[in-house]
């Protein structure tokens, strides 16, 4: 009696779950098996297809691999050379520079300059100025890079500053670029989440705490959240069947569900039983396609050699390589945090310490991106929440949100460039300065995204990844 | 055919969102012909406010060619100022002119902004001027009008109001829905639980006419309708067990998710349930429970991230404060005047500020520094009233206990002679230079012992030279003391007066030679710090740490958290007995590396002694004394001989009984004192002064000073000569002068009851809110429950027992096409249950739910690992024990950065800002968590076992599983499915007996001894089948 013509409760669950033809349409398998009424097409599971479809303009890459250097890279022992710095030394910092500026843990102390603590080479064809403390992102990559010295943030804790950096704003509740970008544009693969973030942890910084906020979808809806892959234990969260009972049987356990959910479907026209009995079926997937991903055993000898990484020990270096792999199988964000950075003391063994960690991992993936013709359409991103002081913190270096550098790769932007400049002291940014949400315009730029048309409605707000404030794409950057 | 069938598909993915998520920006009138009236409320505002108003709004700073369209002179012009509009001619009306204009610099809205009028909009425009250009203020601003209807009750009314708008729009109702369904709706909606097997066979008995009532009344008077409604008022008021930034360490509030179960519970009218949480302090003589509820000021996020600058924070958490109670109570979204008069409202920045400055008095801190000890400002505790009986006695018996340890007597004076003759003499050691090497200055104290002040580094680095030194030592004394100008009084420099030690090196030098370390040993200290030693390898902070070379760790160290502010020291020894000769040079290094930064000493003195070994710290008594012994007695002064005697007691053999007595019970007081919770309450002091903040800066001391007052936009200008304050806030948000805070509560109830609000814009009912599908019921329900005292039972339950309530949720394929989003009800609403109870379900259909009410919060099962990324300090979760396992989901410990993952995959909000509408998705993740968490699994065996002792044949137990988990008998064909599942199983576990075990072991309830494992095992897979059923986890 609950029984509706198939077509009509096939039509309203289209309708109302207003997912775009072609790839949503359910497969003819799970039409048959399932009971749901069949359709013309034969792609498989439902699938989100963004909602910037067709694109604003013509995409320059289709993904991000964002390198997070968690708790402050300290930008003058890096990528910021600053001679100046260097010979002042020890003597304190003009007032005029430090005037009416936010302090964090250098609140009522004595000012002190601090020069660099590592000597500075030209890398490349391009001669990019880079700290020796990265030999290999130097001699491999430096041709590649398109350094920034002129970002600015607005927050300088650790927190704050994080979701600042991951969502445009510091209050709490939105969603990160990775969820904005899923909103967007779907992602390519459909058998592993489209946002996925791991996080590594090193042995010299202060190993400051990584809030899940950092991606999560805010007010978006759940789908879009990031996915955290794990080191240990379930490389995602309840991926692993229960104890006792095997693959065959956890598949016939999903088929008695999709089967009852059939009938179900068809006694009631209700669309979220459709999407139900879809949501099982990948659910499903994933727990292949998630083992399989985080299994390198089959990666050549010469792969493990370039990331210095056999892989699987939770390394940035075996991150770098599982990045690479979620980008070969269609994931559009991946975020990787290397939790070390945070050097309030002795920033001069500490930043050569962290670098170690991090140096071949970042130029393997460059490499590894480069040799599989991946890079041009692939976006690295490479830096902080906020860089460190000039200053001297003990002999070590402070929070610092008024000049830092990031620096990408590939997805069209500029190869072999410099841009921008802080001041002499490496304290602000003066030349070509650029805000975290230029940052954002420009990478969804790059996907095809016009930011300022990129909208979600959120308490009455047409609420934006880049905020209210002005921003800009930064067109230099870009090829 | 075809060709139609995928233009509407096609059409519908054009305004596409996520599959499984409703549309929820989806207007009601966008098809079918225009209305013959036009409103400005309902059909003009919302294009305006979309379109216009940005440029052409509230806002000021933003407004264009002074030109407004929100405002009746804006739109009609003055005296002075031309209107927007002729009333009548819209070719003569400028604003329809820019619509219709082909000329770029004249088109309205310009091509920059993105915006872009449909047709139909312009053809509303065109008929509202055609037919005056009437406007109306914004209706949620609007007094609630209070319809005249005598006589019918309120579930008539809105049956009445709801029919009306049915007709208008030519739907038919839907019949009533049947029994079973309704049940476990009003199960659902109301205590959120599903209703037991019997409680479905005796409702279908029940032939009386007031059947329904009966079963709505039982529902109301249940203990877990309070549990029900706070899971939706936590979210507003943002309550967790966390305080959300940086470390996310763990606050004390589970008193104020209690109050809030049992205000709900006693239907505590809605105002008084107001005032006691945003001014309950401020209530005359507050009693505990106004108190408890005053936390509500308290619930937002805080901080301990050293290098927070206290002003910043303060501001911050002031202006969360803001957009909590403006959200919570008002439906504004007055948090987006912070930086700028709002776009949309009549909300200026002056607004928010002066709402702000409500919250000013509430007393607290920008940087809760050193707070991992739970210390987060003002808070009580809450015994119950045995507790606080209980406490009085130990109270007595230990104060009677501490009478005769404090009675001298000629035994115990002879014998503290005899012990004062045995003391160890220590030489104090004056160093000859002392360098920090992060930027401190060390300078002696007054009485020798070095002081630490100036920069305090993330780590340290001293290191003392010594030339003056005695001619032989046994052992280096290390005492930490007191100093006031440290923080906490010391000893050390962390905010809460600790220090780690890393590690103590002393090397030696003789003339010439080169400089050796000197071997140390058998390190002791008069305290180790037992607190946080999560991950401490030696379980707690051993001062044998200190001398280990950092074998286990550079961080790990000596520290004495609960005893700041007293001194302490540590004795080490040396391994050999140390000659030092004229002309050595001694050198302590003191490494001070833990993560946590600044925990360095703050104040200190080596000594040394020359007894031969074992010298322990034990052996001699605390530092303060040290003075006072080394006094000959018949030098010391009056209270040197009260100290040294009193101290002597806690020592004396002779009272080794009467001390065993104490301790015992000052154990016991410790215990039930540690076991009552406490809650953050909030108090208040002089209130900080307010300051307009440009642009939001919280740098720019330049702005205007304010004093409290409502939104202009809703009230009268204060009077000169009175300063409101939080109670007076409290007030208003609860009289009749304020039109949003009934509506707001209805239309939010109304969610809960169908599935969307009448407004469906929870969280905003400004002017880019949805103009409601039912003003009138809206405002009807509003005025209701404030004319009858808030009364919430009441209204509920003529909502629930109106027939709109009780329509099947089955929908014809004519009215879903014409009403997708079912804005005129003409049938109920079908949803997924809300995160908590989805878990709820499971537990009580596997009867594993404990159904106790309150309490402190619980950790179910949660993957390990998951909190590997919180620090300061690192934690790992612990679930729970017995019960607390199998409580309802809100208690489960409320992680703010990290929220249990099952929760959180189920839409739960983290609860770090005002959450008034939780999202429903349908995601993988969630299949994942239904299949695996261990929650489920051991459910679903709980399940198996209650199911398998059921007499009868297979389909007789399939029939009772349905029955249990989806209220209904099983059918022919969904029988099949499972036998086939079941048999092969059984068949399965047999051959692999060991799989049936493990799968049987999931989870701490022992699995039954007396029932046979593989059909244990197979039915568990049934049970787990039935559990992820999408039936089963949706309220229908």
């Amino acid at each position: 009696m609950f029984s509706l013509p198939p077509q009509i409760a096939r039509r309203s669950f289209l309708r109302n779950s207003g997912v775009s033809l072609g790839s949503m349409a359910l497969s003819s398998m799970l039409n048959q098996q399932y009971g749901l009424a069949k359709d013309a097409t034969q792609q498989d599971v439902p699938h989100w297809n963004g909602v910037v479809n067709p694109p604003h303009f013509e995409p320059k890459a289709k993904r991000i691999i964002w390198l997070y250097m968690a708790g402050g890279m300290t930008h003058i022992d890096t990528f910021d050379n600053k001679p100046k710095l260097a010979e002042l030394h020890g003597k304190p910092m003009p007032e005029s520079v430090t005037k009416g500026q936010q302090i964090a843990q250098l609140q009522g102390a004595q000012l002190n300059c601090f020069g660099p603590q590592h000597a500075f080479k030209q890398y490349g064809q391009s001669g990019q100025s880079i700290s020796e403390i990265w030999p290999m992102l130097g001699e491999k990559c430096a041709d590649d890079m398109c350094i920034v010295r002129s970002l600015h943030t607005d927050a300088i804790n650790h927190d704050p500053a994080h979701t600042f950096m991951n969502t445009g704003t510091m209050i709490a509740g939105r969603p990160a670029m990775g969820s904005w970008l899923l909103y967007g544009l779907g992602a390519e693969s459909q058998s592993l989440p489209g946002f996925v973030v791991m996080v590594s942890t090193g042995n010299y910084g202060q190993r400051q705490p990584i809030a899940a906020r950092q991606w999560h979808s805010g007010f978006l809806p759940g789908q879009f959240q990031g996915v955290e892959f794990r080191g240990t234990g379930d490389p995602v969260l309840y991926v692993g069947n229960p104890k006792g009972v095997n693959s065959k049987q956890q598949r016939d356990v999903v088929d008695a569900v999709q089967r009852l959910n059939g009938l179900a479907n068809t006694r009631y026209d209700d669309p979220e039983i459709a999407t139900r009995i879809s949501q099982y079926e990948l659910a499903f997937r994933m727990q292949s396609s998630v083992p399989e991903l985080m299994d390198v055993s089959n990666e050549p000898q010469h792969i493990f050699d370039l990331y210095g990484s056999k892989g699987g020990d939770g390394s940035f270096a075996s991150n770098c390589l599982l990045a690479r792999r979620l980008a070969e199988r269609g994931t559009r964000f991946i975020q990787l945090y290397h939790r070390d950075w945070d050097h309030h003391g002795a920033v001069k063994e500490h930043s050569a310490g962290t670098a170690k960690e991090v140096d071949q991992g970042v130029a393997a993936l460059i490499t590894d991106l480069k040799q599989r013709d991946m890079l041009k359409d692939t976006i690295i991103v490479f830096g902080s929440e906020f860089g460190r002081t000039p200053m001297a913190q003990g002999n070590g270096r402070d929070h610092h949100l008024a000049g830092f550098t990031m620096w990408f790769a590939g997805g069209g932007f500029k190869p072999g460039m410099s841009y921008g400049n802080t001041d002499e002291f490496g304290y602000h940014a003066v030349e070509n300065r650029v805000s975290v949400h230029d940052v954002h315009a420009t990478l969804l730029h790059q996907m095809g995204i016009d930011h300022s048309r990129f909208t979600y409605k959120f308490q009455g707000l047409d609420s934006k990844l880049t905020g209210v404030e002005e921003a800009n794409v930064v067109k230099d950057l870009l090829v | 055919m075809h060709s139609t069938f995928f233009k509407t598909v096609l059409l519908a993915a054009a305004v596409s969102v996520p599959f499984g998520v409703p549309h929820a920006d989806a207007q009601t009138s966008d098809s079918g012909p225009l209305p013959d009236v036009i409103e400005f409320n309902r059909d003009i505002r919302p294009i305006l406010s979309e379109n216009c108003y940005f440029c052409h709004g509230p806002d000021k700073n933003k407004r264009e060619a002074d030109l407004r369209l929100d405002t009746k002179d804006g739109l009609h012009g003055t005296d002075a100022h031309h209107g927007a509009l002729v009333a009548g001619k819209p070719d003569d009306s400028e604003l329809f002119q820019r619509i219709m204009s082909t000329e770029d610099d004249k088109k309205m809205p310009p091509a920059s902004s993105g915006k872009v009028l449909g047709e139909r909009d312009v053809q509303l425009l065109k008929k509202w001027i055609e037919q005056g250009g009437q406007f109306e203020g914004h209706w949620a601003f609007l007094p609630v009008r209070s319809p005249a209807r005598s006589g019918d009750s309120v579930s008539a009314t809105i049956d009445q109001l709801v029919h009306q708008s049915l007709t208008e729009h030519k739907l038919p109702a839907s019949v009533e829905a049947d029994r079973i369904t309704l049940l476990r709706r009003l199960s659902f909606d109301l205590i959120g639980l599903p209703p037991t097997e019997i409680e479905v066979a005796a409702f279908l008995a029940d032939k009386a006419p007031d059947a329904v009532e009966k079963q709505v009344d039982r529902l109301l008077q249940s203990p877990h309708f309070g549990e029900r409604l706070a899971m939706w008022w936590l979210d507003l008021v943002r309550y967790a067990d966390t305080v959300g930034y940086h470390g996310d360490q763990p606050m004390s509030v589970s008193p104020f998710r209690q109050y809030v179960i049992e205000s709900f519970n006693a239907n505590k009218p809605f105002d008084q349930f107001t005032v006691e949480q945003l001014a309950g302090d401020l209530l005359l003589e507050p009693t505990q429970e106004q108190r408890i509820a005053s936390g509500y000021n308290r619930l937002g996020m805080m901080s301990a991230e050293g290098g927070v600058q206290d002003k910043e924070y303060l501001a911050k958490y002031i202006a969360e404060r803001v957009r909590n109670a403006s959200g919570t109570w008002l439906g504004i979204t007055l948090g987006c005047a912070e930086c700028h008069d709002h776009k949309f409202d009549p909300l200026t920045a002056k607004d928010f500020y002066r709402f702000q400055a409500f919250f000013a008095d509430i007393k607290e801190r920008g940087l809760y520094s050193g707070a991992d000890d739970g210390n987060w400002g003002s808070f009580i505790k809450v015994p119950t009233a045995p507790q606080t009986a209980q406490l009085v006695s130990f109270d007595e018996q230990i104060a009677a206990t501490k009478k005769v340890l404090e009675t001298e007597t000629a035994e115990l004076i002879a014998a503290q002679a005899d012990w004062e003759k045995s003391q160890i003499p220590w030489t104090p050691l004056a160093p000859d230079s002392m360098v920090s090497l992060g930027g401190a200055k060390l300078s002696p104290r007054a009485d020798g012992a070095i002081l630490v002040t100036e920069n305090n580094g993330a780590t340290d680095t001293y290191t003392l030279t010594l030339t003056k030194l005695p001619a032989a030592v046994t052992a280096f004394r290390l005492e930490v003391l007191p100093d006031d100008s440290l923080p906490n009084k010391g000893p050390g420099r962390a905010g809460n007066g600790n220090f780690v030690l890393s590690e103590l090196i002393i090397k030696i030098k003789q003339s010439e030679q080169e400089a050796a370390t000197v071997p140390l040993q058998n390190a002791t200290a008069t305290y180790e710090q037992t607190g946080a030693a999560d991950g401490n390898p030696y379980g707690k902070w051993s001062v044998e740490a200190a001398i280990d070379g950092d074998a286990k760790g550079a961080k790990w160290g000596w520290a004495i958290m609960e005893q700041a502010g007293r001194p302490n020291y540590a004795v080490f020894e040396t391994a050999a007995d140390l000659t030092l000769p004229e002309g050595t040079t001694l050198t302590i290094t003191m490494t001070q590396n833990l993560d946590n930064p600044g925990h360095n000493v703050g104040c200190f003195r080596f000594s040394v002694a020359t007894e031969p070994r074992p010298i322990k710290a034990s052996d001699s008594p605390p530092a303060n004394l040290l003075a006072i012994l080394a006094t000959p007695a018949d030098q010391r002064n009056e209270a040197q001989k009260t100290e040294l005697a009193a101290y002597y007691r806690t020592v004396a053999p002779l009272l080794n009984p009467i001390r065993e007595q104490l301790a015992a019970l000052e154990k016991q007081r410790n215990d039930l004192n540690a076991s009552i919770p406490s809650t953050l309450v909030t108090e208040a002091v002089a209130p900080r002064m307010v300051r307009i903040l440009k642009r939001g800066n919280w740098m720019d001391d330049t702005g205007e000073v304010v004093t409290p007052a409502f939104p202009s936009a809703l009230a009268a200008e204060p009077p000169a000569d009175k300063v409101l304050n939080r109670l007076d806030l409290a007030k208003w948000i609860v009289s009749p002068e304020n039109p949003l805070t009934s509506r707001v509560i209805m239309n939010r109830l109304w969610k809960m009851y169908f599935g969307a609000g009448l407004s469906r814009k929870l969280d905003d009912l400004g002017a880019q809110g949805e103009w409601p599908s039912h003003p009138e019921l809206l405002d009807f329900l509003a005025d209701d429950l404030r004319t009858h005292d808030w009364d919430l039972k009441r209204t509920i339950k003529s909502i629930v027992l109106s027939q709109t309530y009780r329509q099947s949720s089955l929908v014809s394929p004519d009215v879903r096409e014409v009403d997708p989003y079912n804005r005129w009800l003409a049938h109920q609403g079908r949803f997924r249950l809300d995160a908590e109870l989805v878990r709820d379900n499971a537990l009580a259909v596997s009867g594993l739910l404990v159904k106790s009410i309150g309490g402190k919060s619980v950790n179910p099962y949660q993957p390990a690992g998951y909190w590997a990324y919180l620090n300061f300090p690192t934690r790992e979760w612990q679930n729970s024990t017995g019960e607390s396992l199998y409580r309802r989901g809100l208690y489960t410990h409320w992680q703010r950065q990290y929220l249990h993952p099952s929760l959180l995959a189920f839409d739960a909000p983290s609860r770090e800002e005002c959450t008034a509408d939780r999202p429903r998705s349908n995601t993988p993740l969630q299949s994942l968590v239904l299949l695996n968490d261990p929650s489920y699994v051991e459910a679903a065996r709980a399940f198996a076992e209650m199911i398998l002792r059921q007499e009868g044949s297979t389909r007789d137990r399939l029939n009772f599983a349905f029955q249990r988990a989806v209220s209904r008998p099983i059918q022919d064909d969904e029988a099949a499915v499972l036998e086939e599942l079941l048999n092969n199983h059984i068949a399965e576990y047999i051959a692999s007996a060991a799989a049936a075990v493990e799968l049987l072991k999931v989870g701490e309830k022992p699995a039954a001894g007396d029932l046979p494992t593989p059909e244990m095992a197979a039915w568990t897979s049934v049970a787990r089948t039935i559990l992820n059923l999408h039936e089963t986890i949706t309220r229908n």
